[in-house]
């Protein structure tokens, strides 16, 4: 589903984020990457949606090269990426349930489903009594919260989740945990970058640790391994 | 793309046109500034060809008949005259129609005009010439004057179509046409400028909004539209703003007699003649300006 060769990613200002790696993450799989912060894991997600570039290597996706695809067809790979920003990167100028039915405007959904689908997904995450909310008027939690629901709502068959509990109770952070699993049962692929110790050593998975830029650990049934 | 997105399209163009509230007002503000100073320039330039055209169409070309001509010599002069090409109105004026003609003039002190009625009135018979294009007046009269040289007994004693004058005047008139082309042209290309770069900076404003929108799947299109959309409104607005002022306050300006008493003997244009096309050049300009500068600027931010 996801590989990497020999990925190396060096920014404009010199910073060496990822030195030299190789993944490969199966269909359905659900990995955790942890790592202290500044260790690169969110340049190695932002990899898989090609929101960066790799200085040198190769990364595929679905069978596609990242590296070789055209312009014209990213978006189309993106609609099969469901991505959670660590900075929950919602447009501003639009409302809670306006910023999850665009998502689904992309793809050219039906009006009537945009307004099921989106209701629904943002009951999953307990956002109904904020439809029409703007995210400046949200907490850091509940705008954690809809970018959740947005990565969902398609039904995408990967979902990368950049510290998705980051921000979150831990009552609200096991709600979110459920969501995944569920969305993971019904077959997709899942990549979630965390901190959170108690989530990684309770719900088992495959855990791949990053420091420096270096993938130093890879465990089918791991643990978080750090002292937080 | 399918209809329902369309419709979609037009609605969150229409929504961001409110919603980016002071981004809009800059655009508009610039567009409306820069188009009204190229109005108003146009206005003035407009009005000054008509004076220019007025000025010109006053040339004509008096031909004046040697006395005693006979009488059938004049008729095949008028219709000679009638049937040259470049010749719009060729009008008959007599010995008797010359001296009223003076008389008006002469109107307080006519006393030496007594005594040359009739058999004694020494003024010449003339023709008075109106020519189709006015530039062409002199080579006009000097065909006139060739042929009738041409005939075995020539008619005309002379020619008057204000040799020299004519010349400077269509000289001036031409500067004054070419000076108000360049300078409207000008400044159509800096409100262009001004413009473009005032749409341009409310989009890099929203850069971040295009970036999330292609991370979301979005296609570039998809995301340029409803800028098209929003470009083309704020066009509408921003030009029709200056126009209905521009229009109002021409239309009050030729309805004031004492503008009117100012300017003289100088005609002003009908409001009516300058409101169309006036109104439809700035729409035009505001809507190529609105459209292009959205599309042109969002085009940088797209590669995403
Ligand atoms: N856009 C960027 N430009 C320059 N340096 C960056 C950029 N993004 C991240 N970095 C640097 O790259 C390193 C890895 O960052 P990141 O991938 O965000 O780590 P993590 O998500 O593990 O905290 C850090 O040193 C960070 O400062
Ligand atoms: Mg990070």
């Amino acid at each position: 589903m996801i590989e990497m060769h020999d990925v190396w990613k060096t920014y404009p200002d010199g910073t060496h984020a990822l030195r030299g790696v190789n993944i490969k993450v199966h269909k359905n799989e659900f990995v955790y990457v942890v790592g202290p912060s500044g260790a690169g894991k969110s340049t190695f997600m932002k990899l898989m949606y090609r929101e960066e570039m790799p200085t040198k290597g190769q990364i595929f996706l679905d069978n596609f090269n990242l590296g070789r695809l055209k312009q014209r067809k990213i978006p189309y790979v993106r609609r099969n990426i469901g991505v959670i920003f660590q900075d929950y990167r919602l447009l501003q100028k639009l409302t809670v349930f306006e910023n999850v039915a665009f998502a689904m405007e992309v793809i050219e959904a039906p009006k009537k489903l945009i307004k099921k689908r989106a209701m629904e997904v943002l009951e999953l995450v307990n956002l109904q009594d904020k439809l029409s909310n703007y995210p400046t008027q949200l907490s850091g939690g509940e705008q954690q919260r809809v970018s959740i629901a947005r990565a969902i709502v398609n039904n995408p068959s990967v979902i990368i989740a950049d510290e998705p509990t980051g921000n979150l109770d831990p009552e609200t952070s096991w709600g979110i945990m459920r969501i995944l699993e569920e969305i993971n049962f019904r077959g997709a692929t899942i990549v979630m970058a965390t901190h959170n110790k108690e989530i990684v050593n309770t719900l088992r998975k495959r855990v791949i640790a990053i420091e420096k830029g270096i993938i130093v650990r890879d465990e089918l049934r791991g643990e978080y391994g750090y002292e937080d | 793309m399918k209809i329902r997105t369309f419709v979609r399209h037009i609605r969150e163009g229409v929504k961001s046109v409110f919603r980016n509230g002071w981004m809009t007002v800059a655009s508009i503000s610039a567009m409306s500034v820069s188009l009204l100073i190229l109005g108003l320039f146009m206005m003035l330039a407009i009005n000054v060809n008509q004076f220019a055209q007025h000025l010109e169409s006053q040339v004509e070309i008096r031909v004046f008949l040697k006395v005693n001509t006979a009488e059938e010599d004049v008729s095949r002069m008028e219709f000679d005259l009638e049937s040259m090409p470049a010749v719009k109105n060729v009008t008959f004026v007599s010995k008797q129609q010359a001296l009223s003609y003076l008389r008006t003039v002469f109107k307080d002190d006519q006393s030496f005009l007594d005594g040359l009625e009739g058999e004694n009135n020494p003024l010449n018979e003339s023709f008075t010439v109106e020519v189709k294009e006015p530039r062409d007046v002199s080579t006009v009269a000097k065909a006139i004057e060739n042929w009738d040289q041409q005939e075995p007994k020539p008619i005309i004693e002379r020619l008057r179509w204000g040799q020299g004058t004519v010349e400077e005047l269509f000289r001036w008139t031409e500067i004054i046409r070419n000076v108000g082309l360049v300078f409207v042209g000008l400044l159509g290309l800096t409100s262009m400028f001004l413009i473009a770069n005032t749409i341009k900076l409310t989009i890099i404003a929203r850069r971040r909004e295009i970036s999330i929108m292609k991370l979301v799947g979005a296609t570039n299109s998809f995301i340029r539209w409803p800028f098209f959309i929003e470009g083309i409104f704020l066009g509408v607005i921003g030009s029709m703003i200056p126009a209905s002022a521009l229009i109002y306050g021409y239309y009050r300006l030729t309805q004031s007699e004492q503008f009117q008493h100012f300017l003289g003997f100088v005609q002003l244009v009908d409001w009516q003649t300058i409101a169309y096309p006036l109104g439809g050049l700035l729409l035009v300009i505001g809507l190529v300006i609105g459209a292009w500068g959205s599309i042109f600027s969002v085009r940088k931010f797209l590669k995403v």
